[in-house]
């Protein structure tokens, strides 16, 4: 380790000479490896969905260039061709001192993956930024790559800073404004030194733990839950090394900047640097979408506003903030209200109403439509009488006339909403079929985006006359889309991510959980505020008690976990690989041994048999027998010896003492039904069998009930050995 | 030609972007520019001027559009233009007299006494006489009759010349660039001296013990009072901070050093100060053809001010401010919103721009517009470089000493202004067209 340390300096050191010819990097992901933006990103990468009609990468690289920025390197992975064809036809292809150079590849799944591929090409030479392409910002970096630097003078190990900006004096701003999930950092007031980061502090706790050494080395703590991350990143060349040597880091956030927190062997250093009066912002869901766009057409983002950024293709402000191209044709009755674009060759009809909206170009808007809050991309077709409220069009979509689209409503490339048609509130709507299988890891927007968008447009294409008639059966009559289900457990999130604003009852709620959690929070305050010393110690407490807590409660999660993939599979009709899979990943991440997951399997398929309606126990059993013939391979891929078998039985025993007394009647039958189906082995079923045998009395109940197989069992070893 | 392209993309990235502060620079840069695009651009053999013409037009409509609030580049651009037709003009007169001296060469085209009358000559000698003395109301009225004339000798000049001796040609070609380069170079000398030529007017306008008010920031105006300060004049200042950039905080630091008494007001002060005032200077974003003024925000407040009690409200502006366009849609056309940081803090107000409750839309609004517009009935004087005018004069002045009036100079502003239109968008346009047709 010393060693390692001891080049990593040398390196520095070099670095810094380095630093005086060496022109300013940046690093622009141009894929956020999330499916936030579902289902449009099937069809186009995100950042290149216009945001107040220009691609999100405009305003990257905009910035990235006025901010003086010389050379960036694009990593191009879901939809690599569309972000490579728009590059190479932009102007950014041919600006002087400013070279854009793509890196393309198909197999990336997370920004830990881009990081190590470009740390292969060996094309990063000094600091640069880590940005990724849908960031929108008009800050200058001179003081903060200052900043950078003299740090990296006094301290090798101060590997990045991280900019953060003020936001949120009101306590459900960030949800509401950026529809992120509460951000609590620790800093040090004096070197800005970013100690601790939790972006999912678990609001039912209302607290979070300090490791009680950072109380101990810095003089002063400020725990802050007003600070926004920009996801604007100046780091130093060890950050791509770092990723490649600890290749289990993915996300940015999660992984690498909490690792980096935990991690106290290697000793680096994160640090942040506030702005103020400008401003940055990424956009992460369809809320921040909308609330951004909100705030690029009141200029807070000038001088990349649409007037500007457009250039020759005359956009004009005009009062109160309304943006109109030149050649739109509008109805003398048609009235367009504040903050509300416009964009080339759209044309508008009689008494129609616009207001906070945008339109792009090439739109044809009918008579008497009400349009409010909505975005609308180009060449839609919107016919007389439409209502849309908070809604998401993209391009090429057609809207028959007396089509209402609730709030929340996202219509995917090129749909037809039938005449008449109501569209329910936060609904998602595509020409492309809802993946059945959904990834409960919300990293992998890549993979549907190669392989599952070719099949699926295969499909399409395959039977159009069945689609048709099927989806207008989804859109009203002449509609053509499907409208595609909301998942399990996210009906309930759906509304903190649209675009439409958070309803009332939901906003008093979430107002009422923080006025506990504040509750909750000052009264810890009023432990921790005594002194320092104390201070010291509650945490350490608290620490300690989260240890146990963990331990014990661990393999309860894990449980948990389990048995909703396992249900999840059951209700989707998820193959079995697949299952296995998931099992597996989450045994990885619980550190469980695969005899837990067995356990843990079996449990989960008894208890469904259990909760399935059944009358009799030989319905019961019947009941118990289908899951286990249907599930037999996944069992089976966790039972590699004989231990995990007999962890199985006895998994087994506990719950008809426990949770499924049900069963404790049928256990011999079941038993022998685990025999037939070969997952239990009978060496394993006498094993058991001989260790009950010295048990108490009250553990035998099972042993003995089942007496007559294992007697069978026993004869015809016997037999066998006989043979 | 590559490494113009280059420039000029450079140069309009930076305008784009708001990274070249002030119209002085801006103007200077532009002219440099331009320069260079006509060094680099390949004369024909025929028509030299259309060509260079030509070239500085495409060049300049993207500059226009780069950044259509700055009129400082339009106006430059406009200036190089009418250099490069009056210099092709005297070329031709000069060859004319030639012609006319070796009593009328057979070679003299036939297409060309179609579309020239011999009577344009004398016309022309008399532009050319026009162009050499200084300009007076007097020549201005004199040479009017002969306006209709000379719009075709501007337009087929350069065909007649073409077409004459081999020789002369490639002499001639080479002359017109020169003489074209020298005179953008005598611009860039103007627009780079301007501070000093108005300065050195500075005292026969500030006088002993007055109380001059100025608002905000501008390098014109402090040059201005510092030139009166060094005749020995002593007087007090009054500087209006000039929110939301607080530029004249910066103008009361310089003033300072350069030991002047200065006095730092609010902009909300301006009207209880007023009457202690003696005149108010301000310097101007650009000034129109109708003698209105476009300067930062708050100008307007200063001239009502100043208008109530009859104190003077000079405008500094050097020549390349002075623009031929005229303010239809001063408030919006002629105006830049810029980023409400400058009046708020986004971390402090977050909550007043959370969209996600209530309507979904943005209850506050913050509105920071960068100028202001004047009328023209409330500044009282104009002082330039080339002297003090009253603003209904304005309008005449530019075509007498900007753009040294001929009457050729009516038809070539309404084409420069359409040139202007393509980018201030059709509509504008063909109000200007409109306009220019009644002129």
């Amino acid at each position: 380790m010393g060693a390692q340390k001891k080049s990593a300096t040398a390196r520095v050191s070099e670095d810094q000479e380095e630093l005086a010819r060496n022109p300013l990097q940046a690093i622009l992901l141009a894929d956020s490896f999330a499916t936030t933006f579902r289902p449009i990103t099937l069809e186009r990468p995100k950042v290149l969905l216009p945001l107040v009609n220009i691609p999100m990468i405009d305003y990257t690289l905009a910035w990235l260039e006025s901010a003086g920025v010389e050379e960036v390197f694009v990593f191009c992975c879901a939809h690599s061709k569309q972000v490579i064809d728009y590059l190479e036809s932009s102007r950014w292809s041919s600006q002087p001192n400013f070279s854009v150079t793509t890196i393309e590849s198909h197999n990336s799944i997370s920004a830990g993956d881009a990081l190590r591929l470009i740390y292969e090409r060996n094309v990063i030479h000094g600091d640069f930024v880590l940005i990724s392409g849908d960031t929108v910002s008009n800050m200058s970096l001179t003081q903060v790559l200052q900043e950078h630097k003299e740090r990296r003078k006094k301290d090798a190990n101060a590997i990045m800073t991280m900019v953060v900006k003020k936001s949120k004096p009101s306590p459900i701003t960030q949800q509401s404004r950026l529809g992120t999930d509460e951000l609590f950092m620790a800093i040090n007031p004096v070197t800005k030194q970013l100690l601790c980061y939790e972006d999912k502090a678990e609001h039912s706790k209302g607290f979070i733990s300090l490791d009680k050494t950072l109380i101990a080395d810095n003089p002063s703590i400020i725990l802050h839950n007003d600070k926004q991350d920009c996801y604007i990143d100046v780091c130093s060349q060890e950050v791509l090394s770092l990723f490649t040597d600890n290749f289990d880091y993915q996300h940015l956030r999660r992984h690498f900047v909490k690792g980096l927190l935990v991690d106290d062997i290697m000793g680096y250093k994160i640090f942040t640097h506030e702005i103020h009066s400008s401003y940055a912002a990424r956009i992460d869901n369809f809320r921040s979408y909308d609330t951004i766009s909100k705030d690029i057409i009141q200029r807070w983002t000038y001088p990349f506003v649409p007037d500007i950024l457009c250039g020759s293709s005359a956009i004009k402000v005009e009062r109160q903030g309304t943006y109109r191209a030149s050649d739109v044709t509008l109805s003398r009755s048609a009235h367009i209200g504040s903050f509300t674009f416009i964009g080339q060759g759209t044309k508008i009809g009689n008494d129609t109403k616009i207001s906070h909206s945008v339109v792009g170009e090439g739109c044809t808007i009918g008579s008497n439509v009400t349009i409010e809050g909505s975005y609308i991309w180009n060449n839609v077709t919107i016919e007389d009488g439409c209502q849309l409220r908070h809604a998401i069009v993209c391009d090429g979509v057609i809207m028959k006339s007396g089509a209402v689209l609730q709030p929340g409503v996202i219509l995917s490339f090129k749909v037809v909403v039938g005449q008449q048609f109501v569209v329910p509130a936060y609904s998602k709507v595509s020409l492309l079929q809802q993946p059945t299988q959904q990834d409960s890891d919300e990293e992998l927007e890549y993979a549907d985006n190669t392989s599952g968008t070719g099949e699926l447009r295969y499909k399409l294409n395959g039977d159009i006359a069945a689609d048709l008639s099927e989806t207008a059966y989804e859109l009203g009559t002449g509609g053509v889309g499907y409208i595609w289900s909301v998942f399990e457990g996210a009906q309930d999130e759906e509304w903190k991510h649209s675009v439409a604003p958070i309803p009332k009852d939901k906003l008093v709620k979430l107002m009422l959980d923080k006025d506990e959690d504040e509750e909750q929070l000052t009264q810890d305050g009023n432990v921790l505020s005594a002194s320092g010393e104390l201070k010291a110690d509650s945490d350490d407490n608290g620490s300690e008690d989260d240890d146990n807590a963990d331990s014990r409660d661990d393999y309860g999660f894990f449980e948990k976990e389990v048995e909703a993939t396992f249900l999840r599979a059951v209700h989707e009709n998820v193959k079995v690989d697949h299952a296995v899979l998931e099992v597996n990943a989450l045994r990885l991440s619980y550190n469980m041994a695969s005899v837990d997951c067995a356990g843990a399997i079996f449990y989960s398929m008894m208890k469904l048999a259990v909760e399935s309606p059944h009358h009799s126990a030989s319905e019961l059993h019947r009941n118990a027998a289908d899951i286990i013939t249907k599930w037999v391979k996944l069992l089976k891929s966790f039972l590699h010896d004989i231990d995990e078998e007999i962890e199985v039985i006895l998994k087994f025993e506990e719950m008809c003492l426990e949770s499924a007394k049900e069963f404790a009647a049928l256990f011999p039958q079941v038993l022998h039904l685990l025999y037939d189906k070969e997952i239990l082995q009978e060496d394993a079923i006498l094993r058991w069998a001989d260790e009950k045998e010295g048990a108490d009395e009250s553990d035998k109940v099972f042993l003995k009930s089942s007496e007559k197989f294992v007697q069978w069992l026993k004869e015809a070893e016997e037999e066998d050995e006989d043979d | 030609m590559p490494d113009t392209q280059a420039l000029v993309n450079d140069f309009i990235s930076k305008l784009k972007k708001r990274k070249i502060e002030g119209s002085q620079a801006t103007a200077k840069q532009t002219a440099e520019l331009l320069r260079s695009v006509i060094s680099q651009t390949r004369v024909p053999y025929t028509n030299q001027a259309a060509a260079l013409i030509q070239s500085v037009k495409a060049v300049g409509e993207r500059l226009i559009a780069a950044n259509p609030v700055e009129l400082a580049v339009g106006n430059v651009v406009r200036r190089v233009l009418h250099i490069i037709r009056e210099e092709d003009l005297s070329l031709t007169t000069a060859a004319m007299a030639g012609l006319n001296l070796s009593a009328v060469s057979d070679d003299e085209d036939d297409a060309d006494r179609d579309n020239q009358p011999v009577l344009s000559a004398a016309a022309i000698a008399a532009a050319s006489r026009s162009t050499l003395r200084p300009p007076s109301l007097q020549t201005l009225l004199e040479d009017v009759p002969d306006s209709a004339a000379i719009p075709h000798t501007s337009s087929s000049g350069g065909d007649s010349e073409g077409k004459s001796k081999s020789a002369d040609k490639s002499s001639r070609s080479r002359k017109l660039k020169h003489d074209v380069i020298e005179a953008v170079n005598e611009l860039i000398q103007d627009i780079s001296t301007c501070h000093e030529q108005i300065a050195e007017q500075a005292v026969e306008h500030i006088h002993q013990n007055e109380v001059i008010l100025t608002l905000g920031s501008s390098r014109t105006v402090l040059e201005f009072l510092c030139a009166a300060k060094e005749k020995k004049r002593s007087f007090r200042v009054f500087v209006s901070e000039g929110a939301p950039r607080y530029q004249g905080h910066l103008l009361a630091k310089e003033l300072v050093t350069r030991g002047l008494q200065t006095t730092l007001i609010t902009d909300s002060a301006v009207f209880a100060m007023i009457s202690r005032v003696n005149m108010v200077i301000v310097g101007a974003h650009a000034v129109m053809a109708n003698g209105g003024v476009i300067a930062p925000v708050g100008v307007n407040m200063v001239a009502l001010a100043a208008q109530k009690h009859a104190v003077p409200f000079v405008v500094l502006a050097g020549s390349h401010k002075l623009c031929p366009l005229y303010p239809h849609h001063p408030e919006v056309l002629l105006n830049e919103l810029r980023s409400p940081s400058e009046l708020l803090d986004f971390g402090e107000f977050s909550d007043c721009l959370d969209f996600g409750s209530g309507i979904g839309a943005p209850l506050l609004h913050v509105v920071n517009p960068t100028f202001d517009y004047v009328q023209p009935k409330l500044v009282s004087l104009f002082i330039t470089d080339t002297g003090g005018h009253n603003p209904s004069y304005i309008g005449e002045m530019y075509r007498l000493f900007v753009v040294s009036a001929r009457g050729e100079g009516m038809n070539f502003k309404s084409e420069i202004m359409r040139t202007n239109c393509i980018a201030e968008g059709n509509f504008f346009g063909k109000l200007e067209d409109r306009k220019s047709r009644f002129l």
